[in-house]
């Protein structure tokens, strides 16, 4: 059966569909739980690992941040302790002072003053004019005269311009006086911009109004910021004094934020990266793993697809001999129950025919006796009688080869020599070949073994097998060939002929007893069956091979080492 | 002719017995049959005695004697083979001549290992017959004057 035919059978058809099915579950489920496991695995881990490099990064900052802070402070906080109103009042002295903190630190002090109760600044050395400047309404002087040191938001002020203030209280004769030191924006913010994380990845401090105390490289989560540190301080991810947060922007980007409070908690040190920035390293892996099954399911498929169609072929190719193997066997048994019931026909017959033919025996008897007056008449009853005697030796040939069919007959085992016989068969046809226009000829192998079988029942067999390639070709003439030769250990004759060879339809069906293709009267189509019942009764094989206007080829296989 | 079933009888060539015929007894369960050939050798100065059945042709050996029997094989009652059995410790000099239908080789082949002389099948050719069981008397000294 070919694979179009296999195809198109249902039930075929539904075999390669479960199979398919089959192979395609048990390769994906594995292949999918597998791939989900270790990608889930690793992006928990991952996650885990990016926390914790967030982390380290995140409090790293926060230490130089505090510390750069706490270290300027302390510098102030020095200076008011260490050296009297009057001096520190002196612009001349905050001059140097400057001057020295300068050389110290660079240009991080951008100026120095003192500020009395008032808020008045009574002393100023640095870049602006800013002696005698009011500060009474201002939030750090404020905060700065209550406190023995404070570190201030960072505002525009009186100059304009972003920057903040550390401020040492002291008292001079119970009255509070302020130490002040401007700290330069953009140091301080280099400083905090100093961390980069990745390709997105930056810093920036709030303070607890959502104000930017830096100015952060590019715009924060945009107007989400105002809320980032509620959101962060009062958020759930805290772990030790890292807070963790993700927020997402109008345009649906992921962010990543990773806060620590500093100064005191008044600010936080916020370091925001992209999401996808952050994980690209697991997006990559989770594209390589989606890529890689991906092409094992394309390959899966196909191997599904071809592994169940060759399976499907494999199984109809047995089916295919299981039938044929079944065919030959209710063939075998068809003509075994033909050849009972033929010699059940013959055995009946016997008789009935018996009695016809020894009564016209009779009949014949007294017209030796009795005197017919008419010539005509008595040459008639004879030549009726006559009739009567050979159509019974008819129907006992009829018989006798119905019952050598059935293999009832005797036969006599002797010494055969294969090709004697086909030469004899080939001298027995000549005259009948010529006159057909038929030319005979034979390739036989010398020397072949001796077989003990029954000479006529061989020579039968051949000469019916010759007589039926006579037949198939005496309307036209042609060719026909009779070979013998030693395949293993048989001897395997055949008998071909160009003739207009046989229809697949009747193929089947030529040994059956009774099936004949020629015209009522010259067949009794027994002759073939009889082949078929002498040959395996000899432990042999016949065979037969056509090709419809090519011609017909006989194949008798006889094992040569049969002795019995 | 008249035949009565069960009963072996005579068929005398011509209207006497004549002294040097042969005694052949013919027997076969169908009738018709050995009517007809028992009508024929008679015609042939053969004396016939007919028999139906396996026991018919055993009492009329006892009663005659005969120079040759031809016995078919299968019949119902008693079949040939166990006929010949009784006749090799009853007759063991009468010469058989085996006429079936229904003979397979090995049935044959038993007949012959149980004192058969001869085998035909049939629709046997009378003129064959005949020469068998002249054949068989000569070979076994029974009356040649056929």
């Amino acid at each position: 059966m070919n694979q179009e035919k296999i195809l198109k059978d249902p039930y075929y058809k539904s075999l390669t569909r479960k199979i398919l099915l089959i192979i395609i579950a048990v390769s994906f489920v594995p292949l999918i739980l597998v791939s989900g496991i270790i990608l889930n695995r690793f992006n928990v881990s991952y996650h885990k690992k990016q926390n914790e490099h967030l982390r380290e990064l995140v409090l790293k900052h926060k230490q130089n941040i505090d510390s750069f802070l706490q270290e300027k402070l302390n510098s102030i906080r020095f200076m008011s302790k260490s050296f009297s109103f009057e001096k520190l009042n002196d612009e001349e002295f905050l001059r140097n002072s400057l001057a020295s903190l300068q050389m110290e630190y660079g240009s991080i002090f951008e100026d120095l003053g003192i500020v009395n109760e008032k808020g008045i600044q009574i002393s100023y050395a640095g870049p602006f004019k800013l002696e005698n400047a009011n500060y009474s309404d201002a939030q750090w002087f404020k905060n700065a005269i209550q406190s023995d040191y404070t570190i201030s938001n960072v505002f525009l002020g009186l100059r304009g311009a972003p920057h903040f203030v550390i401020t040492a209280r002291q008292y001079r004769q119970g009255i509070p006086w302020v130490l002040r030191a401007t700290i330069s924006f953009s140091a301080f913010n280099s400083l905090v911009e100093n961390l980069r994380i990745g390709k997105t990845g930056f810093a920036f401090i709030l303070n607890r109004n959502g104000e930017y105390q830096s100015k952060p490289r590019v715009e924060a989560v945009s107007d989400k910021v105002y809320s980032i540190y509620n959101l962060i301080v009062n958020g759930r991810n805290i772990k030790d004094d890292v807070y963790f947060s993700e927020l997402d922007d109008e345009s649906e980007n992921k962010y990543l934020l990773v806060a620590s409070l500093i100064k005191n908690g008044d600010w936080v040190l916020i370091c925001q990266q992209e999401k996808s920035d952050a994980f690209s390293e697991l997006t990559n892996a989770r594209q390589i793993t989606v890529l890689i099954i991906l092409i094992d399911s394309i390959v899966i498929i196909i191997t599904a697809f071809l592994l169940s169609r060759w399976i499907v072929a494999k199984i109809a190719k047995t089916d295919d001999e299981k039938e044929m193997m079944n065919q030959q066997i209710i063939e075998t048994g068809k003509l075994a129950s033909l050849g009972e019931l033929a010699a059940g026909i013959a055995h009946e017959i016997n008789n009935p025919v018996a009695i016809m033919v020894e009564e016209a025996g009779w009949i014949h008897d007294f017209m030796e006796e009795e005197y017919l007056s008419n010539k005509e008449n008595k040459n008639e009853l004879e030549r009726a009688l006559l009739q009567i005697k050979t159509q019974g030796k008819r129907c006992r040939d009829i018989t006798k080869k119905l019952l050598s069919f059935a293999r009832k007959t005797e036969a006599t085992i002797e010494d055969v020599d294969i090709n004697e016989v086909i030469n004899d068969v080939i001298s027995f046809c000549t005259q009948r070949a010529k006159f057909a226009n038929v030319v005979i000829r034979s390739n036989l192998q010398e020397k072949l073994p001796i077989l003990r079988i029954s000479h006529t029942e061989i020579q039968q067999v051949f000469l019916n097998l010759m007589n039926n390639a006579l037949d198939a070709l005496e309307k036209r003439g042609g060719n026909v060939i009779l070979t013998s030769m030693l395949e293993a250990n048989e001897i395997v004759v055949s008998v071909a002929d160009d003739g207009p060879g046989i229809p697949k339809a009747n193929l089947a069906r030529i040994f059956d007893p009774f099936f004949t293709t020629k015209p009522v009267g010259k067949g009794t189509g027994l002759g073939l069956s009889i082949c078929y019942g002498i040959i395996k009764k000899m432990g042999g094989i016949i065979d037969v091979r056509s090709v419809v206007d090519a011609g017909t080829t006989f194949y008798v296989r006889l094992p040569s080492k049969r002795m019995d | 002719m008249n035949t009565k079933p069960n009963s072996t009888e005579a068929v005398r060539p011509g209207s006497a017995k004549q002294p040097d015929s042969i005694r052949l007894l013919i027997v076969d369960d169908e009738k018709d049959f050995v009517n007809v050939i028992a009508k024929r050798l008679s015609k042939r100065n053969f004396e016939v005695t007919k028999a139906f059945s396996g026991p018919e042709a055993l009492r009329a050996i006892r009663k005659a004697d005969f120079d040759i029997a031809v016995i078919d094989l299968k019949m119902e009652e008693m079949d040939g083979i166990e006929v010949l059995k009784i006749l090799g410790k009853m007759a063991p000099e009468l010469p058989v001549i085996i006429l079936t239908g229904h003979g397979s080789g090995a049935a044959l082949e038993e007949a012959i290992h149980y004192g058969a002389v001869e085998y035909l099948a049939k629709p046997c050719d009378f003129e064959e017959l005949f020469d068998k069981i002249k054949e068989v008397c000569a070979k076994t000294g029974g009356k040649k004057n056929v």
